[in-house]
């Protein structure tokens, strides 16, 4: 008997010791798990719950109402214009903030004693803060103000309303959504440039492949693919989410030509109080992050492909 | 024709000079080797013939044209990079097609979605797949033509790159460093096959590499540079039996050529430790020298018989059993620090470590001043550095 | 000859980029350095006439307690970066080298939680704190952040690659898991700490969604919210007050930014280095 007992202790050792990792573990992750329950799980859950309701906040109760907020919201002009809107400020934003970052990364990246001094400047609007910076555009678009339409008349041009004519506010807006976007995407692309070995270069050189079309259409652009589908994405995704510039420069206006997803539902959810209808909304809002994100996630795993 | 002329390239980027005045004269046909240490300036220089850096001053010419101005594709060379430089995201084939490609279709030929118009672009593309079929099939890859690189070996990465280089028949290889990146049982096997590409291609190759078995084995010439100079060009054989400098001497051959620090007096007597050699040597040089002399040319044979052999007295440290030699390792007596190595057959008689007496002939030694300039015996012909003449070829060396 | 052609041609189109970019920086620090009567005549000089940044600063600075804004700012992102550290650190740890039930689970609703962005909790959210009295409370404002998913993510990522053999010595050594994680583990992370640390500060000094919705007292506000409220008291009026004013707000990042763009950079791109 006494020859075994070094092999049970031995057990019971490593049985505590896997018990007490156990313990650990879990407790490392509880407070990310509580945190993780509380600020995203429940209220997600909540979430959906409401947006079958009808409820108001400040109501006593609530009643099922099953999918009326949602087909309300489809037949609701001021949803559907926000829907819409929102849209094409992505339309206008996407390709102009995806192009123009490539286009200054690719401009910059040959650059050898004058590069630093680009990305400093196109970084800049990255890191201002949007809502000061909302204020000053506010005041540079001004048409009696404003130096761009002092520009304009200097030209011969009539002055433009920039964020009281519905038909340019959104433009208008993207054209600011894409200023402070370039800077970053500049950067990501930097990053994809800076992966493409210099060899392969100088064989295309050798091979032929001398001007800076068949570089960029033979080498260039096949290869910064992974890096190019992720900024689209990422460029989408964040240009979906506009809100600071709708809330300070235009309130959604003139007459809602401004109106985009998130300012709906804030309206909706935080000045009118509307919450079961405000939830229907955010769960739309999130169906449409959802499958951006999981075209997201897919095309990081593309990422790897090329060896 | 495909020679090559080089005149007076000099190189500098910013303040450091990579290339002092270099002049060579590479015969159509010829296989010639640039070999050196790092940092001597070799890929540099193929890098200038090949167009892809500017030269400082100076001029090129190959085949009798100047190429100084013309850009990398319009020279007619072909370049084997180290890394290889095979495009990732394109197959085997379309690598290969690539050089063609670019030079028989028009750019709209080329745009993504415009060329599915044009009807001649197919014709041309059968075409073109069809020279690279031949190429692979010489190259023995044709079954890999739908590979990605990823998906190659080293030694089938190489061949797809030679394959790129062969596709545009130039008047010039390059290739820089295209054995390193391999591990050393395929790098033995690839040398013979480059050797036997260049005697069946008849092509002129220019060769890179800090290693100088592969110059030795696959060169007609070769020529050692040094800081951004060549120290010697001519045959493997002239490099290793007459080197005309102690770098020279020191980089070729393995086991590297035994050092001895040495004296010359007034009347041009060489001396080691004291002891005189019957060895003169013809400028007035005088005050310390090296002499050199390679392993086999050290010997544990009986000093004086008719070869005049001067003893060396030594201690036995270690041997190395290369199977069908030894290499004995030895410490110099009376000269601290300096060791010797000896290269015997192996069936020779045992040697143990200990006190071993080793001869060698006042013919083998190379003597070098103290700048390493080999200096001349009574009876040498006179050493050169660079010819501007080309020396005569030999004849398929390797065979 | 062309290389210097399309050298010119490059840094042409470069500058004009640049320029535009500027156009806003430029010209909020002109106009808060020119007296009203200069800004209501629209010109386009940059230089003024007379100059009033004296006036125009301390206009700004005492209308809106704009250093306050500032300082809410600060207590806000360095609150919620020192919560998200404490509770990721130990959570990435426990995910790339321990192993409990439900781990994977866990990793999973992590990577669920990555896509959610938070103005889809804010709702429920806002009623809790709503019913719990805890509005406009520095608390209220940084409490749906405690949590960052995506250092949890990142650092596991990090923690993965630590060598096992040193846990194993230190524990071998007496060492607690508490303690190897904070002593050992987590300081080697300390570049990708740097980099969400900047990232985290960033996104949250600009945030301006949540702070509205639960802040309606100025005196908490954080930068971007008391923008808001200060210009909606000098609405149509003072234009040099206002481009003080965001200056002043503006500022602090920018110059952090000028001195740091190395971290401000990899921590702001982080969202394209997983």
């Amino acid at each position: 008997m006494t020859r075994l007992d070094p092999v049970l202790a031995a057990q019971r050792a490593a049985r505590r010791r896997e018990w007490l990792e156990k313990l650990t573990g879990m407790g490392f992750a509880f407070p990310a798990t509580l945190l993780l329950v509380v600020m995203s799980l429940a209220p997600l859950a909540v979430l959906f719950v409401l947006s079958f309701t009808d409820y108001d906040l400040g109501n006593v109760d609530l009643r099922f109402i099953g999918l009326a907020n949602f087909s309300k919201a489809l037949a609701d002009p001021v949803f559907r214009q926000s829907l819409w809107n929102t849209f094409v400020y992505v339309a206008i934003v996407l390709p102009l903030a995806v192009a123009l970052g490539l286009l200054v990364a690719i401009l910059v990246h040959g650059r050898k004693h004058t590069r630093s001094f680009y990305e400093v400047v196109y970084f800049l609007p990255v890191t201002s803060t949007l809502i000061a910076m909302a204020f000053v555009w506010t005041f540079l678009l001004h048409p009696k103000l404003g130096p761009i339409n002092a520009f304009l008349g200097a030209l011969g041009f009539p002055p433009l309303a920039f964020l009281s004519d519905p038909a340019l506010v959104l433009p208008t807006l993207a054209v600011i959504g894409v200023w402070q976007l370039v800077g970053f995407n500049m950067v990501l692309f930097l990053a994809g440039l800076t992966a493409i070995p210099k060899d392969l270069y100088e064989a295309a050189e050798v091979d032929g492949c001398a001007n800076p079309i068949d570089r960029f259409l033979t080498i260039t652009w096949p290869l910064l693919g992974p890096t190019t589908m992720f900024v689209i994405v990422t460029t989408t995704i964040t240009a979906f989410k506009v809100f600071d510039t709708v809330a300070v420069m235009t309130r959604g206006g003139p007459m809602g030509a401004s109106d985009v997803i998130l300012y709906s539902i804030y309206l909706e959810g935080f000045q009118y109080f509307h919450t079961a209808y405000a939830a229907a909304l955010t769960v739309v809002f999130l169906v449409f992050i959802l499958v951006f994100s999981v075209i997201q996630t897919l095309v990081l795993d593309r990422r790897t492909h090329y060896g | 024709m495909a020679s090559v002329r080089l005149r007076g390239i000099t190189k500098s980027f910013g303040s450091t000079q990579v290339l002092s005045g270099i002049d060579l004269d590479i015969a159509d046909g010829e296989f010639i080797t640039l070999v050196g240490a790092s940092g001597c300036g070799k890929s540099t220089l193929i890098r200038i013939i090949a167009g892809l850096e500017p030269q400082t001053s100076g001029h090129l010419a190959i085949a009798e044209r100047p190429i100084d101005h013309l850009r990398p594709h319009e020279r007619r060379v072909a370049m084997v990079f180290q890394s290889y430089a095979l495009y990732p995201h394109m197959s085997v084939g379309a690598n290969i097609a690539l050089p063609l490609t670019m030079q028989r279709l028009s750019l709209m030929e080329r745009l993504p979605l415009v060329k599915h118009l044009s009807p001649r672009r197919r014709r041309v593309m059968a075409e073109i797949m069809r020279e690279v079929g031949g190429i692979a099939s010489q190259l023995q890859i044709e079954s890999l033509l739908e590979r990605r690189p990823a998906q190659l070996s080293g030694g089938q990465r190489q061949r797809v790159a030679l394959g790129r280089a062969m596709v545009r028949h130039p008047d010039v290889f390059l290739m820089d460093e295209p054995l390193s990146n391999l591990d050393a049982k395929l790098r033995v096997h690839m040398r013979s096959e480059l050797a036997e590409l260049h005697a069946r291609l008849q092509s002129t190759f220019i060769y890179v590499t800090h290693d100088q078995v592969e110059a030795m084995t696959m060169s007609d010439r070769v020529a050692m540079m040094d800081a951004g100079r060549i120290l010697q060009l001519g045959t493997p054989s002239a490099l290793y039996a007459r080197p005309t400098n102690l770098k020279v001497a020191q980089f070729i051959g393995s086991p590297a050529i035994n050092v001895l620090p040495g004296e010359v007096d007034s009347a041009g007597r060489v001396s080691i430790a004291g002891s005189p050699l019957p060895l003169v040597v013809d400028r007035a040089a005088r005050g310390a020298v090296s002499v050199g002399m390679r392993p086999e040319a050290l010997l544990p044979q009986a000093p004086g018989g008719p070869g005049e052999r001067l003893a060396l007295g030594t201690r036995l440290r270690r041997v190395e059993n290369l199977g069908a030699e030894l290499i004995l390792h030895c410490d110099v007596i009376g000269l601290d620090g300096v060791t010797v190595t000896s290269r015997i057959p192996a069936g020779a008689a045992p040697v143990a470590p200990g006190p071993l007496g080793l001869t060698f002939a006042a013919a083998d030694c190379h003597v070098f001043d103290a700048a390493g300039e080999r200096l001349a015996v009574p009876g040498d012909a006179t050493p050169a550095t660079s010819r501007p003449m080309p020396a005569p070829l030999a004849s398929d060396a390797a065979s | 000859m062309r290389k210097l052609a399309s050298l010119v041609l490059i840094h042409a189109v470069l500058l004009a980029g640049a320029a535009f970019t500027l156009l806003p920086f430029v010209w909020m620090l002109a106009t808060s350095i020119k007296p009203p009567d200069e800004i209501f005549t629209a010109t386009l000089r940059l230089w003024p006439h007379r100059f009033a940044a004296g006036e125009n600063f301390r206009l700004a600075l005492t209308s809106a307690p704009l250093l306050r804004f500032a300082l809410n700012g600060l207590i806000v992102c360095a609150g919620i970066l020192v919560v998200q550290l404490l509770v990721a650190i130990p959570c990435a740890y426990a995910l790339a080298k321990l192993r409990f039930p439900g781990r994977n689970t866990l990793f999973v609703l992590t990577l669920l939680a990555l896509a959610i962005p938070v103005q889809v909790p804010a709702l429920p959210l806002y009623i809790a704190l709503a019913k719990l009295e805890l509005l406009n409370t520095y608390f209220s404002m940084m409490v749906p952040f405690f949590l960052s998913v995506f250092a949890i993510f990142l650092l596991r990522q990090f923690f993965k690659g630590f060598p096992d053999d040193i846990i194993q010595a230190a524990r071998l050594d007496g060492m607690s898991e508490f303690e190897i994680v904070w002593r050992i583990v987590a300081p080697s992370a300390w570049p990708a700490i740097a980099a969400f640390a900047v990232f985290s500060f960033v996104a949250h000094w600009n945030d301006l969604y949540w702070p509205l919705i639960v802040i309606s007292d100025a005196k908490l506000a954080p930068p971007p919210l008391g923008m808001m409220f200060f210009a909606d008291a000098e609405t149509g009026s003072n234009y040099g007050a206002l481009t003080a004013a965001a200056t002043i707000l503006t500022a602090p990042l920018v110059i952090a930014f000028l001195f740091a763009r190395r971290q401000f950079i990899a921590g702001i791109t982080m969202t394209g280095v997983k």
